[in-house]
């Protein structure tokens, strides 16, 4: 009985700490994704798309510093991150979408957020990526976040 | 006993776990720092394809009749730079471009094509061909990219912050503002910017030598570049 029992904590960290890493690769790969379209690609970032890197690239520290050792306080830090920036990509997909009007756009100056330079498949735009991106990552972490207080 | 070597193994099997994980992690790291790496330099070489290609194609787009230029008509390297009144890495490359001419006397000209991509330096490169009609074409280049700083906040292009900048030229101002919205003036920048595009130029300033693109951005690059071409043709 004793010694099952901090086996079967073990084994609960194990898939949370998976949980956490898997949110990881996915703030990496959008970091990088965001730097391979503004550095290599040239498309020059809107000011939406500013505001969601600004939540974006502190992920990949603050969860990648939470992974080694584990702990699963790293939520309490990383998930208001993750919301605030999930609600700018939200508001800068109903901007792309039309559904907000013209008035209450914050993107008057310089680089029109509303201009798509990329649709795959007809429409997987970048502030939509993002959008999934930031989702994806809330979810890990919300479901860690349980696991972890159980 | 049979406790003790349990917890052992679990001590072990832990370490193990944490070691996997550090190679995970790190190997995770490493392949998308690659593959980021990798994405470069396959994008640079297409890109870098299509523009040698694009340029190839059309060499027509490359020179035109109404393209300001320096340097002597029957020189045989020639020089094209796609630029933006507006853009600061054209006017560090200005004196330097300058200096190359001067290094290659006789032997090299430059036409100056238009890519006004900021906001609002159409307005500019209206200015610049309504004191080309003045015949002050070069003095005001130069006092326009002198004072960019000023008239340019936030990459932003602003006429009226120009015009006191350009006070010593002795330019007909009412004349200029009649020209600067001339139909043949629209035609210059709406054929410079379709041919940029034919041309693939996306960023300024873009270099052209002998019909070559600059493979990779940088002034040695360009130095390089125009010094095989004025080797290989004198």
């Amino acid at each position: 009985m004793n010694t099952s029992e901090p086996k079967e904590r073990d084994h609960s960290q194990e898939s949370t700490w998976t949980l956490v890493f898997l949110a990881w690769l996915i703030a990496s790969v959008s970091a990088l994704g965001a730097l391979f379209l503004s550095q290599v690609m040239g498309i020059a970032p809107c000011v939406l798309c500013w505001y969601q890197r600004i939540f974006m690239f502190p992920l990949v520290f603050i969860l990648a510093a939470g992974l080694f050792p584990f702990d699963a306080r790293l939520v309490r830090y990383a998930l208001p991150l993750t919301v605030v920036g999930w609600m700018i990509a939200l508001f800068h997909v109903l901007v792309v979408a039309d559904v907000i009007p013209e008035n209450i756009r914050p993107c008057a100056q310089g680089i029109p957020c509303k201009d798509q330079q990329i649709e795959w498949f007809g429409f997987l735009t970048i502030p939509l990526l993002s959008l999934i991106a930031f989702s994806l990552i809330g979810l890990l972490l919300l479901l860690t976040y349980f696991k972890a207080s159980k | 006993m049979k406790k003790r070597v349990q917890v052992k193994k679990d001590v072990q099997i832990k370490r193990e776990g944490i070691q996997l994980k550090k190679t995970l992690f790190i190997g995770s790291a490493v392949l998308l720092v690659l593959v980021f790496v990798i994405g470069i330099f396959l994008y640079e070489s297409e890109r870098l394809d299509k523009s040698a290609k694009a340029a190839a194609e059309n060499q027509a787009f490359l020179v035109r009749e109404h393209a300001p230029r320096l340097g002597p008509a029957d020189a045989k390297v020639h020089l094209v730079e796609f630029f933006d009144p507006a853009c600061g890495t054209c006017r560090e490359f200005y004196p330097l471009v300058k200096d190359l001419m001067k290094a290659n006397r006789d032997k090299i000209s430059l036409s100056l094509r238009y890519a006004p991509f900021h906001a609002g330096s159409d307005n500019v490169v209206r200015i610049l061909e309504a004191a080309r009609k003045q015949g002050k074409f070069w003095e005001t280049l130069e006092a326009v990219l002198a004072s960019q700083p000023f008239w340019a906040p936030n990459h932003k292009a602003q006429v009226e912050l120009l015009w006191p900048q350009l006070g010593k030229l002795g330019l007909d101002f009412e004349r200029i503002r009649r020209d600067m919205y001339a139909p043949e003036i629209d035609s210059i920048i709406k054929q410079d910017l379709a041919d940029a595009k034919a041309l693939n130029v996306t960023m300024t300033p873009e270099f052209f030598v002998n019909g070559r693109p600059l493979a990779d951005f940088g002034y040695p690059q360009l130095k390089k570049l125009v010094n095989d071409a004025v080797a290989k043709a004198y």
